[in-house]
């Protein structure tokens, strides 16, 4: 069974492997300067995506291809929130892109190769293959960034990128190196079963170091962070939404197969890294994102805040801890995109208004987006009922339950902290005088696109169920 | 000392000889091709290895393909190697320090005896019509299979991304961009401008034409010039106004 080469078990992957194929020979004979068909093929295949995914959803675990490959409840929720957020990323490009040289075939290409790079990333269970699908994503990811050649902001900012994540991907893989020559194989099972039987040794602890600061820089958290305000403020806003909100489900995916699965017998060996990390994290992004004036920059420090109280959901190492940090992730991502949304938003034909002062006079002018970026700002400040607040209540009740109490309490009172910027933004919307309107997007698809967004934001934070419970599921199965 | 262990020493030797050559060497071109060497000398130890296949396609790929491609760089980038070294001296301590610990680190690993000969013994000498390329065959498209289709499309990505940034189409296409000229509105093509009337006085008049313009007319002059070439530049899309000839 688990040496069986069963193609029944990438079904998704080779489905979509084949429709970027196509839609890349179907682009090349386009005339059209809109690229209307690439991007309805695109979009077709990630609702195809979708649907063989709540397909998959309940179907038992399955480890195949020699033991790379695994499918369990939580590769496909993973990868069907994957799905979702990439759906709506797109829909936010398209008005943004079609004004700045950016239409082009290669932007939905990429974003499907990253796509299944990160389907790679969830469902791998053997270091090998975790590295091959980290690296598609960030080759994606890298190119992505720097398609706005004449973009000197974006090229820096793909260097950057660049330079960084090679460095990141350099740790995971020497760490990966040291862990196969202390236990003898690459499969994550083998490794967990290795450990279960022998005790922790000082070389893979080196190894695990190295691991979990490769893990660290992906996720962009501090000290590890230097790379991830420059590569959101100069890359292209729609790409900036799309790699920092999608990218980070399929790393904590990886996280958890690395950390819960096959380092789940030395938890006391990582989880202590975790915590300096994630408590880093929050203090430096919320105190640091209160002097920014650039929303985008903003947005990427408050970024760092929320990857710290994530990484707190991985601290005691429990199932349910677990499960909450990716409750915490899926959210997140949600919010991120509707957050750089009101960047594209704000960004009409050349010009790009990216500065919290441009953001003046909106809710008295166009007083409905006014109320939705409210929702935005005040979901990831945490405030009850928008969505931003149960993951928060739950992580900080993981943490409390495990014993961590001094931990939430730092947590909680910087999330204080970090609602001052977040209502700095409303402040400016709502209370600043201001004489005429600030200009917005013409486009009525992401007028519509960020309206539903933002409602959902809110209908989700007066059912967090719904999607909590997948998380509870996704769980309870794979241990 | 058996004749194996002997050959084993001198490419070692070769090796790290080269690589320290590779980095201190002053001239590119010159460590360029003690890369080569020192790969030569890799390749040499993977043939004591009884890895004859990757021996063969080290020198390949990597001397073959990979070195002339480098040399390639070095020849039409004008990479000023000395101003890369900057520093080299200063930072010498520091990173001296850092490889001398990493160094210990790593021997007490070694030495811990994780990677000790009892627990990882040498395997048996391969017969001579041992097939080193049908096994490594057999493995990549059995056990490794995955992975080496994901490193496929990992390959696909690169020329797809490469040529997405280096490639800009025609240069000389001419084209309306449709979309751009419907969404064109009073705001961002017309700039009203507030220009003071001209007052001439008595005096004035007796000076020449010349003078005016510079005394008064100059700045509006210039502004309304600017704006009519941003408008036509406007109207007839963003290609022809890209495709200048550089």
């Amino acid at each position: 069974m688990n040496e069986s080469i069963n193609f029944s078990l990438i079904y998704s992957e080779i489905f979509l492997l084949t429709a970027i194929c196509c839609i890349m020979l179907v682009d090349l004979f386009q005339r059209d300067r809109e690229r209307k068909l690439t991007f309805t093929l695109t979009q077709l295949t990630l609702v195809t995506l979708i649907i063989l995914g709540f397909n998959q959803l309940n179907m038992p675990l399955a480890i195949g291809f020699y033991q790379h490959w695994i499918l369990d409840t939580l590769a496909t929720t993973l990868k069907i929130a994957i799905y979702i957020m990439t759906f709506i990323a797109l829909l936010y490009a398209r008005p943004f892109i079609s004004h700045r040289n950016l239409m082009r075939g290669e932007y939905y290409l990429l974003t499907l190769f990253s796509v299944l790079g990160m389907m790679i990333m969830v469902s791998s269970n053997s270091f090998l293959l975790v590295y091959l699908g980290l690296e598609l994503l960030s080759l994606s990811l890298y190119a992505l960034v720097a398609l706005q050649r004449d973009s000197k902001l974006a090229s820096e900012s793909a260097v950057k990128y660049f330079v960084m994540g090679g460095l990141a991907s350099g740790f995971i893989l020497y760490g990966v190196s040291l862990i196969y020559g202390a236990t003898g194989s690459i499969i994550i099972s083998e490794v967990s079963q290795f450990y279960s039987q022998n005790p922790s040794n000082l070389i893979s602890q080196f190894g695990m170091v190295f691991i979990v600061i490769g893990l660290a820089f992906k996720f962009g958290a501090v000290p590890f962070h230097m790379w991830l305000p420059d590569v959101y403020h100069g890359s292209p806003s729609s790409i900036t939404a799309y790699i920092s909100s999608v990218p980070k489900i399929a790393v904590f995916g990886i996280a958890v197969r690395i950390l819960m699965v096959a380092f789940g017998q030395s938890i006391g060996d990582w989880s202590g890294l975790i915590l300096i990390v994630a408590l880093l994290s929050i203090i430096v992004g919320n105190v640091v994102a209160v002097v920014q004036s650039n929303l985008k920059r903003m947005l990427g420090y408050s970024a760092i805040a929320h990857i710290g109280y994530f990484l707190l959901g991985l601290v005691p190492a429990t199932d349910a801890s677990f499960s909450a940090a990716m409750f915490y992730i899926i959210v997140y991502a949600l919010m991120t995109l509707a957050g750089f949304g009101i960047v594209i938003f704000m960004s009409v034909a050349e010009k790009d208004y990216q500065n919290v002062s441009d953001l003046r006079g909106l809710g008295r002018y166009h007083p409905w987006y006014g109320l939705m970026f409210t929702v935005v700002m005040i979901s990831m400040a945490g405030i009850p009922p928008f969505i931003g607040f149960w993951p928060k209540l739950e992580i900080f009740r993981q943490l409390v339950l495990n014993g961590y109490v001094f931990e939430a309490v730092i947590a909680i009172a910087f999330s204080v902290v970090g609602l001052f910027y977040y209502l700095k933004v409303v402040k400016e919307m709502f209370f600043s005088e201001v004489e005429e309107s600030p200009e917005i997007t013409e486009s009525r698809s992401l007028k519509v696109a960020l309206s539903f967004n933002c409602i959902l934001l809110v209908l989700i934070g007066l059912m967090p169920d719904s999607i909590y419970d997948y998380c509870l599921t996704a769980f309870n199965i794979i241990s | 000392m058996s004749f194996q262990v002997l050959v084993f020493y001198s490419f070692a030797a070769v090796l790290i000889f080269s690589a320290l050559m590779v980095v201190t060497s002053k001239h590119s071109v010159k460590a360029a091709l003690f890369l080569v060497l020192s790969f030569a000398a890799a390749s040499g130890i993977w043939m004591l290895l009884e890895a004859e296949f990757l021996a063969i396609s080290l020198i390949v790929v990597y001397v073959g393909a990979v070195m002339v491609l480098l040399l390639f760089v070095v020849m039409m980038l004008d990479v000023d190697y000395a101003a890369l070294r900057q520093g080299f001296v200063s930072k010498l301590p520091v990173a001296a320090i850092v490889a001398c610990g990493f160094f210990i680190l790593l021997y007490s690993f070694i030495n811990q005896g994780v990677f000790s000969d009892d627990r990882y013994q040498a395997p048996p000498p391969k017969p001579a019509d041992y097939s080193n390329v049908k096994e490594l065959g057999r493995v990549l498209y059995t056990e490794y299979l995955i992975a080496f289709e994901t490193a496929a499309v990992i390959l696909l990505v690169a020329i797809i991304a490469a040529i997405a940034l280096t490639f800009r189409g025609r240069r000389s296409r001419k084209s309306q961009n449709i979309q751009k000229q419907l969404s064109a509105n009073k705001q961002n093509r017309l700039k009203v401008l507030d220009i003071k009337p001209v007052i001439r006085q008595k005096s004035d008049e007796s000076r020449p034409e010349e003078e005016h313009s510079k005394d008064s007319n100059l700045d509006s002059a210039e502004s309304e010039a600017t704006k009519s070439e941003k408008a036509e530049s406007k109207s007839t899309g963003s290609d022809s106004s890209k495709g200048k000839p550089a």
